[in-house]
């Protein structure tokens, strides 16, 4: 390749991560999805552990503060609230045990790694749905 | 020559080796966890006090506390080191990880052990 054609192809660098850039501009692939999405259900989660080990204290404490929490529970906030943790939760476990699989350096190959990126994402919604429909 | 940072990792195995221990057990734990909610009678007060009165069940959601405080002390440190990077506040954030994530050990505890 001459001097002058390899100059015509070359993309600008360095790229520097702008906030749209980020936003509009890079667009993740699957893997890269389930990925951030951990991080930000474990994050999410972590935030929440105040609020769930309050709610679990008041239950165990006496028969009227469990029923206070039945009857906070059912308020359409808290009880959205309640279904975006168990998304997160429901996600962060299935994440876990796909990369615990890449770990053992399975399914790593770029096929399998976005058929079971796609898995865990759809199996995340469908557990959460199923237990949603459960405890309500 | 590494440079070896205070509020960096520990250059080896152990916390990544933890942390996947750890999520084992709380997977464990979560699925015993469900099957033992929608399989038992439905939940009023006197089955859930029961459910949380059996030692089995106390030393089970121990062992799931601790793993879940150790768990989240890995990640939520390594999110620190991603994203924060003047030393003094990581290690100000992390410090405060370590001491919220004690208490609520303790505030576990408390709560299985009344």
């Amino acid at each position: 390749m001459s001097e002058a054609a390899a100059r015509t192809i070359r993309k600008p660098r360095p790229k520097y991560l702008s906030l749209p850039a980020l936003l509009f501009e890079i667009r993740l692939p699957l893997p890269g999805w389930v990925s951030i999405l951990h991080r930000i259900s474990g994050a999410l989660l972590f935030f929440a552990l105040v609020w769930l080990l309050w709610m679990l204290d008041l239950s165990l404490a006496s028969e009227a503060g469990f029923e206070r929490v039945q009857r906070y529970a059912a308020l359409v906030p808290v009880k959205l609230a309640l279904l975006v943790l168990a998304w997160a939760y429901c996600h962060h476990f299935c994440a876990g045990i796909r990369h615990l699989f890449l770990d053992l350096d399975k399914g790593t190959d770029l096929g399998p790694a976005r058929l079971t990126s796609g898995l865990v994402l759809a199996a995340s919604i469908a557990l959460v749905a199923t237990l949603g429909w459960a405890l309500w | 020559m590494v440079r070896r940072v205070v509020t960096g990792a520990h250059y080896g195995l152990r916390d990544w080796l933890a942390q996947r221990i750890t999520a084992v057990v709380m997977a464990v734990y979560s699925v015993i966890m469900v099957f033992v909610l929608l399989t038992g009678k439905p939940i009023a007060y006197g089955v859930w006090r029961d459910l949380f009165s059996q030692g089995w069940m106390r030393v089970a959601t121990l062992l799931f506390a601790a793993s879940l405080a150790w768990h989240a002390w890995v990640g939520v440190r390594n999110i620190l080191m991603d994203y924060i990077k003047p030393d003094g506040l990581r290690l100000s954030l992390q410090v405060g990880t370590l001491l919220v994530l004690g208490a609520y050990l303790g505030w576990a505890i408390q709560i299985l052990w009344r």
